[in-house]
């Protein structure tokens, strides 16, 4: 057993599980995004306004950011522990990583629910 | 017929301050020899070369090598399956610390394969004769128990050349799989707990690298499959 406290569940089978399901999750929003654009030509604000203002797409559009932030953490923190070996460097990077990911989630809160 | 063109990775740490390739030319008479034959005949140029060898037929797994850039056993790989060219480059197994010329520190390796206790563990009475198992039972052992711990697979494996001393590496966890995969072996709980962190089992990322070159044909990477199966049914 190797211990760890800096990865996002703790334990690599969670972390293992939430990089699939996130992963799924981000297809399925992507899938979505992309179609959307496809089937819209001449998109104007309104219409893509319109879209965001709905309820499920912003709790869609949510799911999409927590899994992205999850996604990004596991596997941003298992790039840092194959790369970087100073204790001090991977510490350092793995908490600017996690801040960041902390900023960019509640920036994508403000802007959902800010319009 | 022209000459073998034989490049060795010559290091002596006692005399050399930093490796180099050597350059031999072995005449094979235009016979499709072992690389380990042309190894010998290359010997007799320079007899300070260092390499391991036993069997010579695939079961000690003592002279596991990179041969023109793929790990494998020396003793049955025949020249014509990796000489391209005329040449033929021989470094020792990647990752692991290197002793002497082809001889490699296998510490690390053998360190990941204690870690997953490599053994029977059944604390029942033992049976007047022995504990049975049926057909069925026995054949979720093959391809797991054949392996020879030639540490091909592992030093081709780069998560095990980033992490060699968390990630047990993929011949550690064949082995693992083994004993997980045993109907008579009582321990699969305990087994299971030492593999859940992110470093022993999930540090694998599929890349299929030790399946490309087990010269025993094993399959590690499903082996690690079946574990995280295991691991999920017990934690969900």
């Amino acid at each position: 057993m190797v211990t760890n406290i800096t990865n996002l569940g703790r334990s690599g089978l969670s972390d293992w599980l939430l990089q699939r399901v996130s992963a799924v999750v981000l297809a399925l929003y992507t899938l979505f995004i992309v179609g959307f654009l496809l089937l819209s030509p001449g998109l104007d604000f309104a219409a893509w306004s319109g879209l965001f203002s709905q309820t499920w797409m912003r709790i869609f559009s949510l799911l999409a950011f927590i899994s992205l932030a999850a996604h990004a953490w596991v596997g941003l923190w298992t790039v840092t522990t194959d790369y970087l070996k100073p204790t001090g460097i991977r510490v350092a990077a793995q908490l600017i990583i996690i801040l960041a990911i902390f900023v960019f989630l509640v920036w994508g809160i403000i802007v959902l629910w800010g319009a | 017929m022209s000459k073998l063109q034989v490049s060795l990775y010559r290091y002596n740490p006692e005399t050399d301050s930093a490796p180099y390739m050597q350059e031999f030319q072995v005449d094979t008479q235009g016979r499709d020899l072992m690389v380990l034959d042309v190894l010998h005949l290359a010997k007799e140029q320079d007899n300070g070369l260092a390499y391991r060898r036993s069997c010579r037929e695939g079961v000690c797994g003592s002279d596991g090598m990179n041969m023109n850039g793929k790990n494998g056993l020396a003793c049955i790989t025949p020249l014509s399956e990796v000489v391209k060219g005329n040449k033929l480059t021989l470094r020792p197994l990647p990752g692991l610390p290197v002793i002497r010329d082809l001889v490699v520190d296998m510490g690390l390796f053998y360190q990941q394969y204690e870690r997953i206790q490599p053994y029977l563990q059944n604390d029942e009475p033992a049976p007047a004769i022995e504990r049975l198992q049926s057909p069925e039972e026995r054949d979720k052992l093959d391809g797991l128990y054949e392996c020879i711990l030639c540490a091909c697979c592992s030093t081709a494996c780069p998560s095990f050349w980033w992490n060699p001393d968390k990630f047990v590496g993929p011949a550690g966890l064949l082995q693992s799989y083994r004993f997980l995969a045993d109907s008579r072996d009582m321990a699969t709980s305990e087994r299971l707990a030492e593999l859940e962190d992110p470093f022993s089992v999930f540090r694998c990322r599929g890349i299929m690298n030790c399946v490309a070159v087990c010269p025993k044909g094993l399959n590690p990477t499903r082996a690690i499959g079946k574990i995280r199966e295991m691991l999920l049914a017990n934690a969900t």
